[in-house]
């Protein structure tokens, strides 16, 4: 690995990436017995590597508990992560010193996946956006201000919400509260953890536009993590796909909505209920549960559920290998294909 | 399970060992020099000297701690100030003493306070509930000892159906026992609130589960409800009851002074008054360990009864 | 245990935004007993204090020719101990003992506890086995042995009774407080704030803090009923308040020997001790339902 990935990404694609991670890791010592000792580990996430360019949407799929969340704070060095590097705007995160690091999480901001949890109960909203302009060192009046101009982009009326409190808001709206707290800083890149997932169907269409919306008003690029396909089809551009931890597949949503190549995206799209009635039950869904990040199979994670596993995905994981452009692919069914330069 | 129940023994060591040495430092808390109590005043330096190399206390204080703990787990308490006697003699005779009054009154506590507690779930909201959790907040609010003194005002002095003081030396088994009842009824009072308290919450939160509801709307089967509530709010009393019996143990030390009752609580009382050190840290150490082990011992029954827990 | 308590969806008056704190209170002046229980509190807290001027006769100034005066007297309505002296004046300055001597340990508790606590919480690894670990050792005693342990081993005095009382309420807050920073720590606003660039101040100020002050708050307040007893106990096993001094304990155990003489009387400290505690015990459990803590 070159010791700028940025510059090698940019050689390769022509914009620099904004965001960029090699080989992320974490894995969480699970512990127990009479001395509290490491008895197991949970691989949430192991060896994930991919780009973001500025100003689009990356959307992360997998099933619950495949490690997005942790994915998300390992960027935000929320966790710290055991292997590996994030690179922000050309910037390490992981060799950041506190003041530094201060700066960077002005820019990178996350969109929590509790809409309950993730706002204090005893804070307005109004002092719950504006807490953050505060730690930045922006003036009381400026921050309040400022935060209540948010909430107001964001569909909520400071005058008639901005002195309420979390649990005298919906699902939605406190919601709504959360991209404002995200958005106050005004940062570049938003990670958004299933920001939509909580919400009813009809809330979730009015979320999801008003983030489309702020996208092309602010020129933010999105890390947008969900378990729902059509959503995730319908807010990327690029698609990277998640099993126990690992990347399986990345490729643009199109490519992978009309080409999937991993089996294991293969099912998710088959699973999906689709709006497309000629893309349903083409192929099986998954069989059995996904198993244990704690004790992942060898070789390939997703083998012990794929209808074409072979001996050798038992041994050595698969690499990823590119068989179109942009759209790479974690198994052995796959020849790396001859792309143009 | 039984892994659960190694745990907890293990972890039971270092509880014991901290306790081991607050008690210890018990000696060093006290003002002035520990020999100043046994020596009498005209004593001269040399007697001093050599005292104070007999205890040992001329050594620095881990070597001191390490040789007295040796000395503990090997059942020697050392010798009382005031009586020369082996401390461990006077503590197991008060110890029998404070363990049949904690027995007796552990035992009025469990009954009365599982029927006021049921009681008063099976008649939520109405007048006897708020009668039984009335008694309830009393009994924990009640400084026992001022409600063993009303005792002997009502029962002895005004009525003079029982004794007020004591325990019976020689009188046999009615006598003892007359001599127990107020004690026991005074030292039953906080648990008795306590467990009261607990039945009725667990009570209540059966009575509120879908099927439970469903049977009393049939009007059938009161005796199946009946069992139901018992069996599901045990596990609960029993752990309270397995901790109470352990307050009451060491909670004695005001009503047996009130009663004169030669338990640990008196020969606790009669070592602050004479400063008797090596009995106050003998009896101190002796109901602390009675009580981590008493502990133990309602975590693992626990365990037996809601293998749950164990996976915790 | 869940010891914090998210409000969810609370009935609010006629849909105006309303803080927690507005809620609490709204619903606490729905609550008679604990009106109640407060009204009384308030009368023996104002009574205690306003003591030196209310006293009607100086509390240590007594005959022995007007010993233990049965009550209803005209000049000493509670009548007078067993040295003659008035009981009303006794017990007004002796609930300022025994309020100062019940409530300083709980106030001490609290505020160290949640300090200890909320490092331990937050800080997490060693520095919460460490602190978590001595804790427990307190546990191994049962909390009347302890103060009287240590009272017996300090010596009598009310310096030493708050020192004593104060080592047994301690732990229990350091409890409290520890496992509620360690489960408001987990709950995502802490990392929203985190994410944000806030350091550990502002994040234990205006995120910990706020969340689990509450819940500790009520914890210690459960505990001053136990304390006023514990105090007035170790005053009547003579490890308190020294005499001459108006102390409910104390005057109760010196009033002991005198039931055969006049059984009222005697009562009346215990009684006191009783009522005091009682009411601090419904106001606790009344705030507790009022802030939806479960414990
Ligand atoms: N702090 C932690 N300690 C131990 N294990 C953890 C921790 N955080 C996450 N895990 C484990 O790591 C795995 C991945 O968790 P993560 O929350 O990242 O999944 P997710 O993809 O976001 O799932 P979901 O869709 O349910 O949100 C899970 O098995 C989880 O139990
Ligand atoms: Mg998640």
């Amino acid at each position: 690995m070159s010791p700028t990935p940025g510059l090698e990404a940019r050689g390769r694609t022509g914009t620099a990436p904004l965001l960029l991670t090699r080989g992320l890791r974490k894995h969480f010592p699970l512990r127990g017995g009479v001395l509290q000792r490491v008895q197991a580990w949970v691989r949430a996430v192991d060896d994930v590597t991919f780009d973001v360019k500025p100003g689009e949407t990356l959307g992360i799929v997998g099933e619950s508990g495949c490690g997005k969340s942790t994915l998300a704070r390992l960027i935000l060095r929320l966790v710290e992560p055991d292997a590996g590097s994030v690179w922000f705007d050309g910037e390490d995160v992981r060799r950041a010193l506190p003041g530094r690091m201060k700066r960077l999480r002005r820019d990178m901001q996350l969109v929590f996946q509790d809409p309950y949890a993730s706002l204090n109960p005893r804070l307005t909203i109004e002092a719950a956006v504006a807490f953050s302009l505060l730690v930045h060192g922006v003036g009381r009046a400026e921050a309040r201000d400022k935060a209540r101009a948010l909430l107001g982009r964001v569909g909520l009326d400071p005058r008639l919400y901005g002195r309420r409190y979390p649990h005298e808001l919906s699902g939605g709206q406190r919601q709504r509260v959360n991209i404002a707290r995200a958005l106050v800083l005004d940062p570049k890149l938003l990670l958004l953890d299933e920001p939509v997932s909580a919400l009813d169907k009809s809330v979730q269409a009015q979320v999801l536009n008003l983030l489309q919306g702020l996208k092309t008003e602010r020129a933010l690029t999105y890390v947008f993590i969900s378990h729902d396909l059509n959503v995730i089809e319908y807010v990327s551009d690029r698609v990277l796909v998640m099993y126990l931890g690992q990347v399986v597949e990345t490729g643009t949503a199109e490519a992978l909505a009309e080409a999937p190549k991993h089996p294991y995206t293969q099912a998710l799209f088959a699973s999906a209920p689709s709006m497309d009635p000629d893309r349903r039950m083409e192929r099986p869904p998954i069989a059995g549960d996904p198993p244990n990040p704690i004790d992942p199979p060898s070789g390939c994670r997703f083998r012990t559920r794929c209808a074409f596993a072979m001996p050798k995905c038992a041994e050595v994981p698969p690499p990823p290998v590119t068989v179109a452009p942009s759209h790479d692919v974690a198994c052995y069914l796959y020849e790396p294909a001859t792309v143009p330069a | 399970m039984w892994r659960y129940v190694g745990r907890r023994l293990v972890l039971a060591i270092p509880t014991l060992l901290g306790a081991s040495i607050i008690v210890f430092a018990m000696v060093h808390l006290a003002p002035g020099d520990p020999i100043a109590a046994v020596m009498p005043v005209d004593a001269s330096k040399e007697q001093v000297e050599a005292v104070k190399k007999a205890y040992g206390f001329d050594q620095p204080l881990p070597v001191q701690y390490l040789k007295w703990l040796g000395r503990v787990v090997t059942g020697d308490l050392g010798k009382s100030i005031a009586t020369r006697r082996a401390v461990i003699l006077d503590v197991r005779d008060a110890l029998a003493n404070s363990l049949v009054l904690a027995a007796s009154s552990s035992l009025m506590a469990f009954v009365a306070g599982i029927a006021l507690g049921l009681l008063a779930a099976f008649r939520q909201g109405r007048a006897l509930d708020k009668i039984a959790s009335g008694i309830a907040v009393i009994g924990v609010s009640v400084p026992h000892y001022w409600a063993g003194i009303i005792l002997i005002i009502i029962f002895s002095v005004q009525l003079n159906w029982l004794p007020a003081m004591g325990a019976a030396s020689d009188g046999g088994v009615v006598d003892y026992a007359r001599h127990m009842a107020l004690p026991t009824i005074a030292l039953a009072l906080i648990p008795l609130g306590v467990i009261a308290r607990v039945v009725r919450s667990a009570a209540l939160d059966v009575l509120a589960q879908e099927f439970v509801l469903a049977l009393r709307a049939k009007g059938l089967a009161h005796r199946r409800v009946f069992t139901h509530v018992v069996k599901n709010a045990a596990p609960q009393t029993i752990t309270v009851l397995g901790l109470q019996f352990g307050f009451q143990l060491g909670g004695s030390v005001l009503v047996e002074a009130v009663f004169s009752w030669p338990g640990t609580g008196y020969l606790l009382n009669l070592a602050i008054f004479q400063r008797d050190i090596p009995v106050l840290q003998g009896v101190i150490l002796v109901l602390a360990t009675f009580f981590v082990l008493l502990n133990l011992l309602v975590d693992v029954l626990q365990t037996f009864i809601d293998p749950r827990i164990a996976r915790h | 245990m869940s010891v914090v308590a998210l409000p969810q969806e609370v009935s609010t008056v006629a849909g105006a935004p309303m803080s927690y704190w507005r809620t609490v209170a709204w619903r606490l002046a729905r609550d008679r007993a604990t009106l109640v229980a407060g009204a009384i509190l308030l009368l023996i807290a104002v009574s205690a204090l306003l003591a030196p001027w209310i006293a009607p006769h100086d509390p240590n100034a007594g005959s022995i020719r007007l010993r233990l005066a049965p009550i209803g007297g005209a000049t000493h309505p509670l009548g007078t101990d067993e040295q003659g002296r008035d009981m009303l004046s006794r017990l007004l300055w002796g609930g300022r003992m025994t309020l100062v001597a019940g409530l300083t340990p709980v106030v001490v508790a609290f505020l160290v506890g949640t300090v200890l606590g909320v490092i331990a919480g937050y800080a997490g690894g060693l520095t919460n086995t460490l602190v978590m670990r001595t804790m427990d050792v307190f546990y191994a005693f049962p909390a009347v042995l302890l103060a009287i342990a240590i009272s017996g081993a300090l010596g009598p005095g009310l310096p030493n009774t708050l020192i004593s009382l104060s080592i047994v309420f301690i732990p229990r807050v350091v409890r409290v407080a520890e496992s509620a920073t360690v489960q408001v720590k987990g709950l995502e606003f802490v990392a929203a704030a985190r994410a944000s660039g806030a350091g550990v101040w502002p994040i234990l100020r205006h995120h910990l803090l706020a969340n689990i002050l509450g819940p500790v708050l009520v914890f210690a307040s459960t505990q001053v009923s136990l304390s006023i007893i514990l105090a007035a106990g170790l005053s009547f096993l003579g490890l308190g308040v020294t005499p001459p001094a108006a102390e409910w304990g104390l005057m109760l155990n010196t009033l002991r020997q005198s039931i055969y003489v006049n059984a009222i009387v005697p009562a009346l400290p215990g009684l006191a001790i009783f009522v005091t505690s009682m009411a601090f015990n419904l106001v606790s459990d009344g705030l507790r339902d009022a802030m939806e803590i479960r414990s």
